[in-house]
């Protein structure tokens, strides 16, 4: 049998970084003590962003260059913007993977992502892509409003030369209730750490990890590295010490140019460290949520084919924002009178959203077989103005081409919760033309011919209705997103 | 080719409301004042109307679908009427279905009329609106000057000008028009501005400042129509015929293939292709006298003098530094104050222009006369840069 493990990773860290000392300018008049988290910047979605959203664009980074889709795909997160419409669904239908693609949401803990790769490791006949994402509601003057991230990640597991494989799995289950969000509450309710750090963090490593690492033989001060995501970073130490680990095992929390993304941050520190580790190198992955997960894996030599660098890329590429204003806007945390632009109704039509479900979500447009011209959106009749053959257009998939910038504009009139909207004119390389939003532009950023490339996002949300549909957006290409 | 309308059709009275912010009037006052100038100007009764057309864009915010708020406003004998909608080219489509039914000989004396209330809307600029249940999906959500503003930056990129130049040149459009306006009673904006006004203006939507913008008015217009042979039995030896009216709307090129370059409207180089055979225009750098153009922003007036052939490619800039479209120019365009100053009540605009043009061929524009024009031309463009309906009509009188 083919060996089973990590066949592909990949992640999302927005662009914005939100200046730690910026906030506790903002703030620190309220609570003082949190000077001392005042460094370094915290990744945060924009208004147009959400679990979904950077939860597809890692799935994206862990399946690009791969011909075959999973055979299933897990959404884990603790802020999935559904509660009751499946988020992995929105996601397979933007990665345009079949729709006998088997999809399920994770959720309920800090866990969720780590707990989803337990469970899929269980069957090792299909392969599986877990996405973890998280845009993390806090509070104003919050400690984690300084120690939260919001990011995506995502792991592909199946067989075949996997890069890195599942040696073991553990998990205990404690109801110890340091923190809780509940469904009517809209931010975390949170206890004094030293609790938790007490009874709950050091006991359950140990209990979780153990006898998982003894039944693989698997000596503690061999670990070479071990993933740690507590809120408080400071904290990764009682679980190396917990589990017997040495402490100079302890990777990178990410807190510097990120923060703390949920669910999704044991799997993102786990991309970190992929993207630097050497073959025969063993990883211990905790995660921690009323209990602890654990997952013990080794890299193999397949790890030297997979070399990339679109993590480190995207945490050293953040765009630091001080204007503590914007950073409530982007989270729907404050009220600002957008003025009556924004009273449109935005009401969906859910019979067309479903009917062009593969045009909106999977950005899949026309290319007509007769003179072979790609176009957005397919149609009867072909665009080009020298054929208008009658349907001849196959299925073309626009989301991973490269385009160029043909017009633009930067328009403070029109409604959007970042001004200005920037919009134009983009022509793909291979052909095809759409005009459409913009995204990650800031004001004189844009320029005729710029390459951009396609970044999945909310486009519109229905205040009256609760509800909010996503499309595609021009983003400045990046290396860094390619990996 | 079909051989068209031209001189069929005789324009004999029309009316034009003054455009502005008028919050004390309703659409009937509006549709009332247009209709009664325009009856007086005929010289007929009310009865002798025998059809009309009723140009509204904004139906909800307004009077409301259909035929019957202009039916019942002027309380008309159940004659027909047909309410229409073509975007911007509102106006001009409800004076095309008057021409076409009289040409036709459907009817003797037919009228139309476009009407806009677009300050009982509570916006500033245009109303957001649906563009439909599938392209709201996926549309941006553009105003219309960030959607025009696009030519500005594909035009600068195409012929390699700076945006300084080519913002200078906007400018002089801006402020040729305010200088038209301020002599026309009739105009919203009566007020003269400088360029470093219009240079220094807030940005709406880049690179286009608020200057750079028509105004957002309310207004009314109306045309009666009749067949030349009847306007002389009138006693309207001279009068106002019309040459040709054409419509080109987009049928998708624009926005989904990659052969428009984002820097002219091609609907309107198509519709001025069959206007100017229809009207029998073979050099319309020569023949037209006067324009009156879709200017809702300055950059569109100024690639719309390139698309109507009054320009050579990338001349624009250089013809309108030059004071070619000024009042005193080689072919004045907006000599009334355009879209500038009046303001775009939508379904009106079409007619207030050809309103305008018809006073010039007529003698009769006072302090804005012009000496001795032949052919006027006016274009209306609905829409946006890249998807639009696109209708000119030309204008002559007759000897």
């Amino acid at each position: 049998m083919a060996a089973y493990g990590i066949i592909g990773f990949g992640a999302y860290v927005p662009r914005k970084r939100m200046s730690r000392a910026a906030i506790f300018d903002a703030v620190g008049w309220a609570q003082g003590s949190l000077k001392s988290l005042a460094k370094g910047g915290r990744a945060f979605a924009e208004w147009d962003e959400d679990a979904i959203t950077m939860g597809l664009e890692a799935a994206r980074d862990a399946l690009r260059g791969r011909a075959a889709g999973p055979a299933a795909l897990c959404f884990a997160s603790t802020t999935a913007p559904f509660l009751d419409r499946q988020n992995a669904g929105v996601i397979r239908a933007a990665l345009d993977l079949p729709t006998q693609t088997h999809c399920f949401d994770f959720a309920g803990s800090q866990r969720a992502g780590l707990s989803a790769v337990i469970a899929s490791s269980g069957d090792k006949n299909r392969d599986i892509l877990v996405v973890a994402a998280e845009k993390r509601p806090v509070k104003s003057a919050s400690a984690l409003e300084m120690q939260a991230g919001d990011a995506g990640a995502a792991i592909l597991l199946g067989r075949g030369a996997p890069i890195a494989e599942v040696i073991a799995a553990g998990s205990v289950s404690a109801d110890l209730v340091d923190h809780y969000r509940t469904a009517s509450s809209h931010t975390d309710y949170t206890l004094e750490e030293r609790w938790f750090r007490d009874e709950g963090l050091s006991s359950f490593a140990a209990l979780c990890a153990k006898p998982m690492l003894a039944e693989a033989a698997m000596s503690p001060e061999a670990i070479d590295h071990i993933v740690a995501p507590t809120i408080n970073p400071a904290l990764a130490k009682v679980v190396a010490e917990a589990v017997g680990a040495r402490t100079e095992a302890i990777v990178d929390p990410l807190f510097q140019n990120c923060g703390h993304s949920g669910a999704a941050h044991p799997l993102l520190m786990l991309c970190a460290v992929l993207e630097k580790a050497e073959p025969g190198e063993t990883i211990l992955v905790t995660a921690f949520g009323q209990g602890c997960d654990a997952v013990l894996l080794r890299i193999t030599a397949a790890i030297a084919d997979a070399r990339r660098e679109s993590l480190s890329r995207q945490l050293a590429e953040g765009v630091e924002e001080t204007n503590y204003a914007r950073f409530l806007a982007a989270g729907d945390r404050i009220d600002i009178d957008w003025g009556i632009r924004a009273e449109r109704d935005n009401r969906t039509a859910q019979t067309v959203a479903f009917n062009k479900s593969r045009d909106i979500y999977g950005f899949v447009g026309g290319f007509c077989a007769a003179c072979d011209t790609p176009q957005f959106p397919k149609s009867r009749r072909c665009v080009n103005p020298d054929c208008g053959a009658l349907d001849k257009q196959e299925d073309y998939r626009f989301a991973d081409r490269i385009g160029r910038i043909k017009s633009f504009t930067e328009d403070w009139m029109a409604f959007t919760r970042s001004p200005p909207l920037v919009y134009g004119n983009i022509s793909f390389e291979g052909g095809g033309n759409a005009f459409m939003e913009m995204c990650d532009f800031a004001p004189g950023d844009a320029t005729i011919g710029a390459e951009v490339e396609m970044r999945f996002r909310i486009k519109d949300i229905d205040t009256l209705r609760g509800y909010h549909r996503y499309f595609w957006k021009a983003a400045p290409a990046s290396g860094g997103r390619n990996g | 080719m079909a051989e068209g309308i031209r001189d069929k059709v005789a324009i004999i009275g029309m009316g034009c409301t003054k455009f502005g912010e008028r919050w004390d009037a309703s659409p009937e006052d509006l549709v009332t004042e247009a209709f009664e100038e325009a009856i007086a100007d005929a010289g007929l009764d009310r009865n002798d109307i025998e059809a009309g057309w009723f140009g509204v864009f904004y139906d909800e915010q307004n009077v409301g679908k259909s035929a019957y708020p202009l039916s019942q406003y002027l309380r008309l004998p159940n004659i027909p009427v047909t309410r229409v909608e073509n975007l911007c080219a509102t106006g001009t489509e409800a004076l095309r279905g008057a021409v076409y039914a009289v040409a036709a000989g459907a009817c003797d004396i037919a009228f139309a009329m476009g009407c806009e209330k677009l300050k009982d809307t509570g916006f500033s600029g245009l109303p957001e609106r649906t563009k439909g249940t599938f392209e709201d999906l996926y549309q941006p959500n553009f105003t219309p000057p960030g959607a025009f503003a696009q030519l500005a930056a594909a035009y600068a990129a195409k012929h390699r000008v700076s945006m300084t130049d080519l913002k200078r040149a906007m400018a002089h459009v801006s402020w040729k028009s305010h200088e038209n306006g301020a002599r026309n009673p009739k105009a919203h904006l009566q007020k003269r501005i400088s360029m470093e006004q219009v240079l220094n203006a807030p940005m709406v939507a880049y690179p286009l400042g608020v200057l750079d913008c028509c105004g957002v008015s309310d207004g009314a217009a109306c045309a009666i129509v009749t067949r030349p042979e009847i306007a002389r039995t009138l006693g309207r030896n001279r009068h106002v015929t019309v040459k040709a009216i054409q419509l080109a709307p987009s049928n998708g090129v624009e926005m989904g293939h990659q052969s428009w370059d984002g820097a002219h409207t091609l609907t309107t180089r198509k519709a001025a292709l069959r206007a100017f055979a229809e009207a029998g225009v073979s050099d319309p750098k020569n023949e037209i006298s006067l324009t009156e153009v879709h200017d809702c922003f300055s950059i569109t007036e100024l690639v719309l003098m390139e698309d109507l052939g009054l320009s050579d490619a990338g001349s624009g800039i250089s013809d309108i530094l030059d004071g070619r479209y000024d009042a005193t120019g080689a072919i004045p365009c907006q000599i009334d104050g355009g879209l500038k100053c009046f303001g775009h009540p939508i379904g009106a605009s079409g007619l207030r222009m050809t309103y305008e043009i018809y006073l010039q061929l007529l003698g009769r524009a006072g302090e804005r006369q012009l000496s001795a024009p032949r052919l006027g031309l006016a274009h209306n463009l609905g829409g946006i840069p890249n998807r639009n309906v696109a209708a000119i009509s030309i204008f002559g009188a007759s000897d």
